[in-house]
């Protein structure tokens, strides 16, 4: 659906992008994570055909940005990172304008723009102006403004920045809304949690350039974060604590009533090798697991070692 | 809309959505109102004044009279100055329109729907035109004093106000061009006076300037030519186009024809002079600005031979960048 390939970009003697590549495949929502200043927003603004890259290609189902623009702005809705509303428009005025400029016929539009506002909870607001809503209600219009031509592909450049917890979940819950209705959606975002439980695949850029990409198990599990086990015995848990600090990969271990944290930097294989000395030690455990690392701390990681080069 | 199945009709080619958002939006701030009532006043204030001062001058000596030849003078005096109004309002109305939209981070999203550059340039330019050609009509009441004590034909009326609308649409492609080339609109809105400053003064000072200097050395050969070129100066100033058609023996005058010599006439007539110069100055401006809303593509579509490391282009960045200027 998205391809990109050595994509470059430079502003002035600044490289923004450096032969970035990518693809996403048709119904895949991914996350285009990186700290300030990576390169997302600019690689977006290439997909939404608004800047032209120095080399290199994307296209959208097919449609090369820079040689066809108007089959991609046909097939993407974009939402910038920063944007403005025309105030003097009220809310479905706004959506009109919009479906108008897609060449939206409309009686057409009379059906489509009351379903628009419906899914992004606007419908008491069709009747106000643009300029008496909320930060939260425009970031939503605007949300629904690049829904009206019925995209195949969403390019949501931070649609939840600036808002907040509560606007935030809202806008969590349309997107869900959106990925259940099948559209490719690329979002950028910093603040990863937010995205975890939404994304099917991430990509992590850094400097303009891409650090790692893949589905967000595999990277987790690639990228040999820290992780934290949590072990629980009946008895003998201070000396099983003591024991696996001389262990291989064992960073720390802590140890308290709740059972011991081990921060252990090995792979799935050397997880099932301390788990079978545990047991070979004999001592009665009741419980294993692997805390769940989130994004932040894949994030953190990836970016960390991304500096260094 | 009467042809709601076909989107590309010819009736949303004239009803763009563009022009459309651009006609409400403009209607619905006060300072449109204010603008309009604004103009109308000064150019009313300025014919009751020309009224008041010339009755004042004549009860002196002549009893109350308003006869055809003042009538006209008044004529001449609404007409000049309602140019210099047009020139001071049309970059003020169009200078904004796309660098307005860039500000207020509006011109991103526009760009990224299905309107064509020329969609969106021309509509804008229309929208700015329109109202100004509102204004323009909202004055003729104050021309009736005008038609009521003669003096002037209603043909020579509508040349003017033809005339208007083209300088109109010179300074609004002006304005337009300046609104697209430069980021910040108080850039834009400088360049656009600055422009017009030239064309409405420059080229009149520099024709004043240069008639001095030709005119001494003029008649000093043996044989003089039948014509100077220090009129085609003249023929750039719109001021001197618009008296060439009121009193179309200025052209002769311009050009420093023989005055005794009748068959010799002015090369070209100074309104003619300044239609033809300023008709590709406007379509140039307007081409330019097209071209430039969007980010350029240098290389034809089938052509393989890529150009790299190009400039970015005006509208690049659509993030407004405080203290960037452009094209330095
Ligand atoms: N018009 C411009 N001129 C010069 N530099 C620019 C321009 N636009 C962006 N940059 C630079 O390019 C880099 C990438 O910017 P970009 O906006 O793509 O980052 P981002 O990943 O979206 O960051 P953020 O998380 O802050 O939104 C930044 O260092 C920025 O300073
Ligand atoms: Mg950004």
């Amino acid at each position: 659906m998205i391809e990109i390939s050595e994509l470059s970009k430079r502003y002035g003697s600044f490289q923004a992008l450096d032969k970035i590549s990518m693809t996403i495949g048709a119904g895949t929502v991914f996350g285009f994570v990186g700290p300030n200043g990576a390169g997302k927003s600019t690689t977006m603004s290439i997909l939404a055909t608004l800047l032209l890259p120095d080399s290199g290609t994307a296209k959208v189902s097919g449609y090369d940005v820079t040689r066809h623009p108007k089959e991609v702005r046909r097939r993407i809705g974009y939402m910038p990172d920063f944007f403005g509303v025309y105030d003097r428009f009220k809310t479905d005025e706004y959506l009109h304008f919009y479906g108008a400029s897609y060449g939206i016929a409309r009686t057409e539009r009379e059906k489509l723009i009351p379903q628009l506002l419906e899914l992004v909870n606007l419908s008491d607001k069709k009747e106000a102006y643009v300029d008496g809503l909320s930060r939260g209600m425009k970031q939503r219009l605007c949300l629904a403004r690049s829904l009206v031509h019925d995209p195949e592909v969403l390019i949501l450049d931070e649609p939840a920045s600036g808002l907040d917890p509560r606007a935030r979940i809202e806008m969590r819950e349309i997107l869900k809304e959106l990925k259940r209705m099948g559209k490719t959606i690329i979002i950028s975002s910093h603040i990863l949690p937010e995205l975890a439980e939404m994304v099917d695949e991430i990509g992590v850029i850094e400097h303009g350039r891409m650090v790692a990409q893949g589905k967000v198990s595999d990277i987790q599990s690639r990228m040999r974060v820290n992780r934290v086990l949590h072990i629980r015995t009946l008895g003998r848990q201070e000396e099983l604590a003591v024991r696996l600090r001389d262990e291989e990969h064992v960073s720390r271990v802590l140890d308290d009533a709740n059972g011991i944290q081990v921060h252990f930097s090995g792979e799935d294989a050397q997880q099932m090798h301390l788990l079978r000395r545990i047991m070979d030690w004999e001592y009665e455990v009741v419980s294993f697991n692997e805390a769940q690392t989130n994004l932040e701390d894949v994030f953190l990681e990836i970016t960390k070692g991304g500096a260094a080069t | 809309m009467s042809t709601p199945k076909r989107p590309g009709g010819l009736g949303s080619l004239w009803i763009n959505p563009v022009l459309d958002k651009e006609f409400r939006l403009r209607m619905r701030t006060p300072r449109s109102f204010i603008a309009l009532l604004a103009y109308v006043f000064v150019l009313g204030g300025l014919a009751i004044g020309f009224i008041y001062v010339t009755m004042g001058f004549q009860n002196s000596q002549a009893g109350m009279r308003f006869d055809p030849t003042t009538s006209r003078l008044l004529f001449y005096v609404l007409s000049i100055a309602q140019l210099v109004l047009i020139a001071f309002m049309t970059p003020a109305l169009t200078a904004g329109v796309i660098s307005g939209e860039r500000e207020k981070q509006t011109l991103n999203i526009l760009l990224t729907t299905q309107q064509s550059s020329s969609a969106i340039v021309l509509s804008k330019l229309a929208s700015s035109l329109a109202f100004m050609v509102l204004i323009v009509l909202a004055t003729l009441p104050i021309y009736s004093v005008v038609f009521l004590y003669g003096g002037i034909s209603p043909s020579q009326l509508i040349l003017v106000f033809l005339f208007y609308l083209f300088t109109m649409l010179l300074l609004g492609a002006i304005g337009i061009l300046c609104s697209t080339l430069f980021k910040r609109t108080i850039m834009a809105v400088i360049m656009a006076y600055g422009m017009t400053l030239f064309i409405f003064v420059v080229t009149g000072v520099a024709y004043l300037l240069l008639f001095a200097v030709v005119q001494q050395t003029y008649y000093s050969g043996t044989v003089p030519p039948k014509y100077s070129w220090v009129g085609f100066i003249l023929g750039l100033n719109p001021a001197g186009a618009l008296i060439s058609i009121f009193e179309p023996g200025i052209s002769k005058q311009a050009f420093l024809v023989n005055s005794g010599n009748l068959q010799d006439d002015a090369p070209i007539a100074l309104w003619l002079e300044f239609l033809l110069v300023y008709a590709v100055v406007t379509a140039g401006a307007l081409w330019i600005a097209i071209r430039r809303i969007r980010p350029v593509r240098r290389r034809k579509a089938e052509d393989e031979e890529t150009v790299q490391g190009e400039e970015e282009s005006a509208v690049a960045e659509m993030k407004s960048v405080p203290g960037k200027s452009d094209r330095s």
